[in-house]
C-alpha cells in the first residue's frame, strides 16, 4: 500500500508547546513540507523571531538560530550573504515583523535578499499574553485595548503583504489562511512557491499566514477559525500581491 | 616587509580587519568613523568580501550576528548613538556566544553630543553595555599602529572566547595619520568553527540561542559565561608600563590620553619628579593585578581620562584605600594638555612631598 501522508522528516517527532488548536503547528508543518519537497533539509538555516515561534529549533530538524525581537531579517541577511547557496528563512509573528522589526522587514525586502519570510498574522501578541498587535483589527479587544482598538488612539491594522508587494526587491508576496483544509492546501502551495523562488534566486519571498490565537482571543478553537474567515479575511484579503515571473530584475 | 606607510587610524583599523581575515562588514554612517565603511566598501568587493550599508545600527549588528553565526569573521563600526543602538544585538551575541568585532570611535555624549575626542563610553563598553550579565572584550589602541594591530588581536580574542570584542578609540586615533608597519605576512586564515550554522549536511542539526526557560538552565549558562570571563582575566590581560621601577608616583591612562601623559611625564622628569605609567590595553579584562602590585610599592596614583571619571572606578577597585589617588578628567570634547597633567603631578608632589 502506498503511504500518502506522513510527518515531514524536517519536523521533529515531538509534542509542541503551542496551545491546543493553535495554527502554528500547521504553519510549521507547511514549512517542513516545503523543505522536504525540495530536498533541502541539510541545506536550510532557519531564523526564528521572538514570540510563540521562538522555539523553532525544538521542532525543526534543521540548523537554526534565535534572532533578537524583530531582527530576524537582518540576521537572515548576514547568514545568506555568507551562505548564498543555502536556503534561509525567517519565521516571525506580527509583533516581531510588523511592529518592532518593521525597519528590518522593509529594508531586507527592499535589498531583495534572497530569503523567505514566513509571517504569522494572528492579530495579537501571543506569548506575552494577548496585547495589541500592529495587525489587531479595529474594535478588537486585547489586554492593552480593553475597550477595543480605536484608530484615533491606536492607528490602523497594517497590511504587510500589500505593502511589501510595492518594493522592487520583493519577488513574491502573498497572503493565505489556514482556517480550513482547503485553505491549508493553498497555503502549502504558497510556501512551496516561496521556497522554489528562493532556490531559483529570484529575490525576497513573503508568505503571510492568517492564523488563529484562540487562547488570547478568548474563544474556542472552532470559533477562532470562524473569526479568521469572517473578520480577518475581509480586512486582510487573501491573494498574491506580487509574483515575479523571471529574473526580470537582473 | 617593514616598510612604513602613512595612514589614518580608521584606515589602519580597516586594513587590520582585512588582515585578520574579516570579509564581512555591515554598518551605518556616523562621524567620526566614516572612513572605515567608505574604505571597506571599496576594498571588500575586490577580495570576495561583502559590504552592506544597513538601514540602521540595529540592523548592522544583527547582520554581524547572522554572519558570525554562519562561521566567518564579521564586523561593524560606529560611534555614540549608533553604539547605543547596537547594545541589544551585542547582548544577544554574548548570550549565544558569538564572536564579532564592534569598533567604537567614540563621540561626545550624552545624546547626539559632538564629534570631538572623548572617552565617555568607557562604562558602556566595559560593563557589558546591554542587558544581562555579560562583558565585552574591550581593546583600547593608543596609536595608528595599534589600530591595525589590535583589530587583528580583537578578532583572535573574540574567536578564542566566542564573545563580542570592541575596539574603543576616539576621533584623534580615528582621524590622525601616523606611520604604520603593516605585517603583510599576516594573512590570517580564521579558525574553523564547528558550532557554526552551515546547514546540517553530514551532521546533526545544531542551533544557537539565548532563551533558557527551564529551571536552573539560565543560571548554569550565566555561570559558564562567568568562567569564560575569569579565564580572560587570567590569560589575556594586556597593558603597557613605562618607568615604574624608580617612580615616585604613576599615572593610569588609556588610549589618546596615555600619549599626552608621556609628554607630561618627560616634563615632570625635568623638574626632578619621577612619574611612571600603566596603560591598560585591554579595558576588559582590566589590568587590576599590575595596578595593585605597583600601588603597593608606589602608593600614589593619578588617573587621567577624557571623561568625568570612569576608568577611575576600576583603578579604585584595584588598589587599597590607603593609596593616594587623584583624578583629572576633561569631558565633553576637552583634551587634557601635558601642562594640565604636569599641574596635577605637581599638586600630588607638593601634597605628599615624596
Amino acid at each position: 500500500m502506498k503511504k500518502v501522508f506522513s510527518r515531514p522528516k524536517s519536523l521533529i517527532d515531538r509534542q509542541t508547546h503551542f496551545c491546543p488548536g493553535c495554527t502554528h503547528g500547521t504553519a510549521h508543518r507547511l514549512v517542513a513540507d516545503a523543505i522536504d519537497h525540495f530536498g533541502v533539509q541539510e541545506e536550510t538555516i532557519g531564523v526564528s523571531g521572538v514570540g510563540c515561534a521562538v522555539f523553532m529549533y525544538d521542532y525543526f530538524a534543521i540548523d537554526a538560530i534565535e534572532a533578537p525581537h524583530g531582527r530576524a531579517p537582518a540576521v537572515a541577511t548576514g547568514i545568506k550573504r555568507v551562505h548564498p547557496k543555502k536556503i534561509v528563512f525567517t519565521y516571525q509573528g506580527d509583533g516581531d515583523l510588523a511592529s518592532i522589526g518593521t525597519a528590518e522587514t522593509i529594508h531586507t525586502a527592499n535589498r531583495g535578499e534572497n530569503i523567505t519570510i514566513i509571517f504569522i498574522n494572528n492579530t495579537v501578541y501571543g506569548m506575552t499574553g494577548g496585547q495589541m498587535a500592529p495587525t489587531t483589527l479595529l474594535g478588537q479587544q486585547t489586554t492593552t485595548t480593553p475597550y477595543g482598538r480605536n484608530f484615533q488612539n491606536d492607528g490602523y491594522p497594517i497590511r504587510m503583504a500589500e505593502m511589501l508587494a510595492t518594493l522592487e526587491g520583493v519577488a513574491y508576496s502573498t497572503r493565505v489562511s489556514m482556517h480550513n483544509a482547503k485553505e491549508v492546501l493553498k497555503a502549502k502551495k504558497a510556501v512551496r512557491r516561496a521556497f522554489q523562488m528562493q532556490i531559483e534566486g529570484m529575490g525576497l519571498t513573503f508568505v503571510e499566514l492568517l492564523s488563529a490565537c484562540h487562547t488570547n482571543w478568548r474563544v474556542k478553537p472552532l470559533e477562532g477559525q470562524k473569526r479568521v474567515e469572517e473578520e480577518l479575511i475581509p480586512y486582510f484579503p487573501l491573494g498574491v500581491f506580487k509574483e515575479r515571473k523571471g529574473k526580470d530584475f537582473l | 616587509m617593514t616598510e612604513k606607510i602613512l595612514l589614518k587610524g580608521n584606515i589602519a583599523l580597516a586594513k587590520g580587519a582585512i588582515a585578520a581575515g574579516c570579509r564581512y562588514y555591515f554598518g551605518y554612517p556616523i562621524t567620526p568613523q566614516n572612513d572605515i565603511p567608505e574604505y571597506l566598501s571599496a576594498e571588500l568587493p575586490k577580495i570576495g568580501g561583502t559590504f552592506i550599508q544597513a538601514e540602521s545600527e540595529i540592523a548592522s549588528i544583527n547582520m554581524v550576528l547572522g554572519a558570525s553565526a554562519s562561521g566567518v569573521r564579521a564586523m561593524t563600526s560606529s560611534s555614540g548613538p549608533g553604539i547605543s543602538l547596537m547594545q541589544e544585538g551585542m547582548s544577544y551575541m554574548a548570550g549565544s556566544e558569538l564572536p564579532g568585532l564592534v569598533v567604537n570611535v567614540m563621540r561626545v555624549g550624552p545624546g547626539l553630543g559632538g564629534i570631538a575626542p572623548t572617552q565617555g563610553d568607557y562604562f558602556q563598553a566595559t560593563r557589558g553595555g546591554g542587558h544581562g550579565d555579560y562583558f565585552n572584550i574591550v581593546l583600547a589602541p593608543a596609536s595608528v599602529q595599534e589600530m591595525f594591530d589590535l583589530a587583528i588581536k580583537a578578532f583572535e580574542l573574540s574567536d578564542k572566547y566566542r564573545n563580542p570584542a570592541m575596539i574603543l578609540c576616539d576621533a584623534i586615533l580615528g582621524q590622525m595619520k601616523e606611520p604604520v608597519v603593516l605585517e603583510e605576512t599576516k594573512t590570517v586564515i580564521p579558525p574553523l568553527k564547528p558550532w557554526a550554522l552551515t546547514g546540517s549536511k553530514g551532521r546533526k542539526p545544531q542551533f544557537l540561542k539565548t532563551l533558557y526557560l527551564s529551571d536552573g538552565e539560565q543560571e548554569a549558562h550565566n555561570l559558564e559565561l562567568k568562567e569564560k570571563y575569569d579565564r580572560l582575566r587570567e590569560e589575556d590581560v594586556l597593558f603597557e608600563t613605562k618607568g615604574l621601577d624608580d617612580s615616585e608616583m604613576f599615572i593610569v591612562a588609556f588610549g589618546t590620553v596615555s600619549r599626552i601623559a608621556k609628554t607630561a611625564i618627560q616634563m615632570a622628569k625635568r623638574e626632578g619628579i619621577r612619574v611612571g605609567m600603566i596603560r591598560p590595553i585591554t579595558l576588559f579584562p582590566f589590568p587590576t593585578e599590575v595596578i595593585r602590585e605597583t600601588a603597593k610599592k608606589t602608593p600614589r596614583v593619578l588617573v587621567v581620562e577624557m571623561n568625568t571619571g570612569q576608568m577611575l572606578q576600576d583603578v579604585k577597585l584595584s588598589i587599597e584605600n590607603s593609596v593616594k589617588l587623584r583624578f583629572y578628567g576633561r569631558p565633553g570634547g576637552g583634551i587634557p594638555t601635558p601642562e594640565d597633567m604636569l599641574r596635577e603631578i605637581r599638586v600630588m608632589f607638593n601634597e605628599e612631598g615624596f
